[in-house]
């Protein structure tokens, strides 16, 4: 974590124009789907959660897709296990009646993608009885379907475009998987096609005297020969089985990747993009601002979680060097309450400051972006109360964080 | 091999260490295994040995802790520890362990490089993830065997010459993909049944399997971390493979005594002191014309700073019952550096590592 320059860094009110609304984002019937993106850990699962609460309290028919909540948040909506289907999630307590339904009209369900599950149905889907039975007994297709990397990507899109045509939801909330990197998500879908048509499995899959080989010319003829030694010719038998069997689907998969790619595009669709408040994720929030503006995927904005603001009385005005000399200016022994406040305070500023650096930094360069703070809870948020907070910290009526 | 019969390891954290020679560490994104890795790396140098540091996921995590430009596909020394031990790094990436493979077994490097050209990578890293796999815990597990005076690549050298390094230690997938990751032998099996990566697979697999072999888990103390080191350490047992330890990391001690965190958790904080505290305290600013109110402000940070102690004790509880002992590195002000390092490895050897 680098030192931030004083000299840049405004104080947070200078950019309050650009503030995210999000209640302004999920009262708009326009908006149909949100895409909570960002690198991992970073409160994407949070995030989308606490948007459908708010979105269902404040009328609309929700539906959250997840993909990895931490149990006990899962636990609290209901979900104790992966499901492809939307489950209703009981909205009882501070807002609203029991059983799914929120305010004036408005409900929540909220699902876990199976993304083995989801795959297993598209190939179902696009083969007849006998080859989806071959392609989903194939060892190939056991590893692609539960180990690619971009596989979960590729079925979290499948799941919200199935769930869109439905029709039965006002809004969509897709979280994303925890990926290493913000862009493997719109990465994916294509880097999948791009495998599954790729030069390598059509060289490897075609029997050694055909086309293929010849094309390709003597020296791809030793290779083939090695990849068979060293793998075995069981190897290279399934793995031809695999893509011959995987063929006549794919064309299909194709097609839906590109109809969700556009469906991301459309302006019912908004990206909200998670970051916390240190270097790498801002830095991976400004790739992927920069990404979705050259994909033209619609930017709703960026939501900064788990930051440290300060107090908003007399202790906003309390300098770090202030409270330190404060807290060594008491005799030793003396006071220890007051000296651990002021030295908590004086941490609390530096972080302040660090972190109002970074986020200046980033409005340097996206001028327009809009940004809200989320502050951090000192416990994790694994209920419908806690996700009410992050509702409502979403919305700039709390921004403390302190309870 | 694991033994049914044996009693629980002894817990301590020698034990955890004893004679093992391969230290896998994993433990959930971001929490700090790169740093605990390095860290471990150059306290078990600092027995005077040369250590091996392999990061294998191709993201140069080491490069950028010390600082360094890039680092290439080969064993570079990079750090020095007291008794003229030594950490050597080598970032291995799938790509480069498979041609070096090919070279290695098949003489064939043009071969190679036209694979390459056909996206070879791709198909070893997507659609055979068990060949990745293989190749990288493959190259680790070469260099636990390799002795002085050996073929780099080959042999394992003079059965009875000194082992040219005496640790390795590697920076692992996260929990997520540990088991599958470490289990190259069964993700191969469905893959290629006979054949000479088969083989090389078994050679693997008898390394990560057997006492010399043992997998530690990075956590922080809190909830998603925490689960994740137990449900990691389900399955690490679950194959039979050998834990070591849990590195907690980034570990800060409270700024309050214990009746006033627990106070201040349960929202009574006493501010009459506190305010009196203030009084006393010599502050400049317009907030000393209102010590009730700056009090107040700093009530709020208190509790959320008893809150968070209070969690993170009940998950150091938690992990505490696990079984592996728990070692823990301290928070350190400004991220981890080059710099820190030594401070985190000089910790990791006063709890035991290495001795
Ligand atoms: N003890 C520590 N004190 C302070 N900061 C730390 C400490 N350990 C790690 N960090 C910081 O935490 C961040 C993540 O550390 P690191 O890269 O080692 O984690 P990782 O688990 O390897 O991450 P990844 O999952 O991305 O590989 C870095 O910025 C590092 O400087
Ligand atoms: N503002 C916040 N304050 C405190 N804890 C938070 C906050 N946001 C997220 N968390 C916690 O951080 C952890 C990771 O959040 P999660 O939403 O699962 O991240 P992601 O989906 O991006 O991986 C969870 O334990 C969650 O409860
Ligand atoms: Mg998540
Ligand atoms: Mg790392």
């Amino acid at each position: 974590m680098t030192g931030t320059d004083p000299g840049t860094a405004p104080r947070p009110e200078v950019s309050e124009a650009g503030r995210l609304d999000a209640d302004a984002l999920v009262d708009d019937p326009g908006t149909r789907i949100i895409v909570c993106c960002g690198a991992g850990g970073v409160g994407k699962t949070t995030t989308a959660a606490a948007l459908g609460v708010r979105a269902a309290e404040r009328g609309r028919r929700t539906v959250v897709i997840t993909v990895d909540p931490a149990r006990r948040l899962a636990q609290s909506m209901g979900l104790e296990e992966l499901d492809n289907t939307p489950r209703p999630v009981p909205l009882s307590g501070a807002n609203g009646a029991a059983g799914g339904s929120g305010g004036a009209g408005g409900s929540l369900h909220a699902m876990m993608l199976d993304m083995k599950r989801t795959f297993d149905e598209v190939v179902r889907e696009h083969a007849d009885p006998e080859r989806a039975r071959q392609i989903l007994a194939n060892p190939f297709y056991q590893t692609l379907s539960t180990s690619f990397s971009g596989t979960q990507e590729y079925m979290a899109m499948e799941r919200l475009g199935q769930l869109r045509q439905s029709g039965e939801w006002d809004l969509i909330v897709v979280d994303t998987p925890p990926s290493r990197s913000a862009l493997d998500f719109l990465d994916a879908p294509e880097r999948l096609g791009r495998f599954l048509d790729g030069k390598l499995i059509r060289f490897l899959s075609a029997p050694a005297s055909t086309g293929a080989f010849r094309l390709l010319g003597a020296g791809f003829n030793v290779v083939g020969s090695v990849v068979g030694r060293i793998v075995g010719t069981q190897f290279l038998n399934d793995l031809r089985a695999f893509v011959s069997a995987f063929d006549t689907v794919f064309g299909g998969f194709q097609e839906r990747a590109e109809r969700t790619y556009r469906l991301l595009q459309a302006p019912g669709t908004a990206f909200v993009v998670v970051a916390v408040p240190d270097t790498d994720s801002m830095r991976e929030a400004s790739y992927f601002v920069e990404r979705l503006a050259k994909d033209s995927m619609p930017l709703a904005g960026l939501v900064i979680n788990r930051t440290h603001p300060l107090p908003t009385g007399p202790g906003a005005r309390l300098g770090a060097a202030e409270a330190l000399a404060a807290a060594d200016s008491l005799a030793t022994g003396d006071h220890p309450l007051a000296g651990a406040a002021l030295r908590l305070h004086a941490e609390r500023v530096r972080v302040h400051e660090r972190e109002a650096g970074l986020r200046a930094r980033l409005l340097s360069a996206h001028r327009s972006l809009r940004v809200v703070e989320v502050a951090a809870r000192p416990e994790d948020v694994h209920d419908l109360a806690g996700l009410r907070g992050i509702g409502s910290a979403l919305a700039g009526e709390d921004a403390s964080g302190d309870p | 091999m694991s033994d049914p019969e044996r009693g629980p390891r002894d817990s301590g954290p020698e034990a955890a260490f004893a004679g093992a020679r391969l230290h896998i560490v994993t433990g959930k994104g971001g929490t700090g295994k790169t740093t605990a890795a390095a860290a471990l790396a150059l306290s078990l140098a600092s027995r005077g040995g040369r250590v091996l540091l392999v990061e294998v996921e191709g993201r140069q995590g080491v490069a950028a802790l010390l600082g360094s430009a890039a680092l290439p596909y080969e064993e570079r020394e990079m750090l020095r520890a007291a008794n003229g031990g030594s950490v050597h790094v080598l970032a291995a990436d799938a790509e480069a362990a498979l041609l070096e493979y090919l070279e290695m077994f098949y003489g064939i490097r043009r071969a190679g490089q036209a694979l390459t050209r056909l996206g070879a990578v791709d198909f070893a890293t997507t659609v055979a993830p068990g060949l990745r796999d293989v190749l990288l815990t493959g190259k680790a597990t070469e260099a636990v065997r390799r002795r002085a005076g050996g073929r780099r690549h080959s042999s394992d050298g003079p059965g009875n010459a000194p082992f040219h390094y005496d640790s390795v230690v590697m920076d692992a997938p996260p929990t997520g993909r540990i088991g599958q990751f470490l289990n190259v032998n069964s993700e191969v099996a469905g893959l290629a049944r006979v054949g000479p990566v088969r083989s090389h697979a078994d050679r693997v697999m008898e390394v990560i399997r057997s006492e010399r072999t043992r997998v530690h888990f990075v956590t922080l103390l809190e909830e998603m971390p925490a689960q994740e080191t137990r449900d990691g350490i389900n399955e690490i047992s679950g194959l039979g493979l050998n834990l070591g330890a849990v590195l907690v990391n980034m570990v800060a001690p409270p700024l309050l005594g214990g009746a006033d965190l627990a106070a201040a958790a349960a929202g009574e904080l006493d501010t009459a002191e506190l305010v009196r505290g203030l009084k006393a305290a010599r502050l400049e600013t317009a907030s000393a014309e209102a010590p009730e109110a700056l009090a107040a402000d700093l009530a709020g940070q208190v509790r959320a700073h008893a809150l968070r102690h209070l969690l993170q004790e009940r998950v150091r509880g938690e992990l505490e019952g696990l079984g592996p002992p728990l070692l823990e590195l301290p928070l350190l002000e400004g991220g981890a550096d080059r710099a820190a390092l030594a401070s985190l490895a000089r910790r990791l050897s006063e709890q035991g590592v290495g001795r």
